[in-house]
């Protein structure tokens, strides 16, 4: 199964990134093989409005089915909702340690957005 | 000839300078109230009746039975007001500027039309004013295109004075562009000059002709007049501060009804604006 993770780096050490639509970057991790990809999400992070969005789509698009990341906002959960795509928010340290707590079990599925749209 | 009364910074007199303005003068002409956020002028030139018409813009609609998920119209969209998941197209309205580019690109004719409430237009008429003004509908976030409705109703030979939200951004930009002259509100105070420099840099680079009332002119420092000699700007007119003046708008009155010396000074204004505006096309 594959795991998208919002980070500040592009490696397993790196800091996990708050933001979810404007992370520097999104790391897909397959569980089971540990191979991971790190997307670049410039264009997302200066996207004048819908970052969310575009973020969420790309996750769908690599096949991950469960997001880690700090916040996510409205437009942001309704997309990952309609892709199946499990969230949980309020992550912090690294994306190793971030990933660990997803394997141990130590973690509770959003059911609504935890941070307001912003204009 | 439109012009529009504006200002960088909020509360420096728009609206006062507006409606005396439009109320001394006696020929018919339009008063629009582009402050479609917080409209105010029928607070003080106040029609018998209003009309009011609701008004929309285009939004996507998906239909789904001609819908194959290309992404085409996702991948047009700058505003990402739309997601394509799977084969599903997702929208969000609340972000699309109305561009109609997803019709355009869709090859399966899948995007039909949709509408996104803007707010209402609200019109009357005064005396020798027609008043129209916009009302944008609470959790509307883009203000222009009801300010362009608001605008629609100018015809090429009316005497129009728009009052113009604050700021300079998109909507104040908007309800300038279309004038021919901008008489820029301020007040000789840091905020004021600060504000009003922002504005003067908007106008130029719109290439509209313009010039200055200072209101509450006897408060504040001199730098104000010093960037308007700088820049060549004319001072058509210093309101002084006062609290009779103050205390005339708190009551939704005008200044031009209580001494005919403010009606003089305002139709005087306006003969300045005229000329500026004339000359300002004979230099370009």
């Amino acid at each position: 199964m594959k795991v998208a993770i919002s980070a500040k780096g592009t490696d397993l050490n790196s800091e996990v990134d708050p933001r979810f639509g404007r992370a520097a970057t999104i790391i897909i991790v397959d569980l089971d093989t540990m191979e991971f990809e790190a997307i670049d999400n410039s264009a997302n992070a200066n996207a004048f409005k819908g970052a969310g969005i575009q973020a969420a789509t790309m996750v769908h698009d690599h096949g991950a089915e469960i997001l880690l990341t700090g916040y996510c906002g409205p437009k942001a959960f309704q997309t990952l909702q309609a892709a199946g795509v499990k969230v949980v928010s309020d992550v912090d340290g690294s994306v190793n340690e971030a990933l660990e707590r997803l394997r141990s079990g130590e973690v509770e599925y959003l059911e609504n957005a935890n941070a307001d749209g912003h204009w | 000839m439109i012009i529009s009364v504006a200002s960088g910074k909020g509360g420096t007199g728009k609206t006062t300078v507006s409606i005396n303005l439009a109320a001394s003068l006696k020929r018919p002409l339009k008063l629009l109230d582009c402050d479609v956020e917080e409209p105010n002028v029928h607070l003080f030139i106040k029609p018998g009746e209003l009309v009011s018409r609701t008004e929309s813009t285009f939004v996507p609609v998906i239909d789904e039975t001609r819908c194959n998920g290309c992404r085409k119209c996702a991948e047009l969209c700058e505003f990402n007001a739309l997601a394509v998941i799977g084969e599903k197209v997702l929208v969000f309205p609340e972000l699309c500027h109305s561009c109609e580019g997803c019709q355009m690109i869709c090859p399966e004719q899948a995007v039909k039309d949709g509408h996104r409430e803007l707010g209402t237009i609200e019109t009357g008429t005064w005396n020798h004013i027609t008043l129209s003004y916009g009302r944008l509908r609470v959790g509307e976030a883009m203000s222009p295109p009801l300010i362009s409705r608001v605008q629609s109703i100018i015809e090429p030979a009316d005497l129009v004075i728009i009052d113009a939200p604050p700021g300079t951004s998109c909507p104040a930009i908007k309800a300038m562009k279309v004038s021919d002259f901008v008489l820029l509100v301020t007040e000789p105070t840091p905020f004021g000059l600060h504000d009003l420099v922002l504005t003067v840099e908007a106008v130029k680079k719109l290439s509209i002709p313009c010039g200055l009332v200072i209101n509450r002119a006897d408060i504040g420092n001199e730098d104000v007049y010093r960037y308007a000699r700088k820049e060549g700007l004319p001072i058509l007119m210093e309101i002084p501060f006062s609290r009779t003046i103050a205390e005339i708008y708190s009551q939704g009155g005008l200044l031009v009804d209580q001494s005919p010396e403010w009606r003089i000074r305002f139709c005087r204004l306006f003969d300045s604006i005229a000329e500026t505006a004339v000359l300002g096309e004979v230099s370009q």
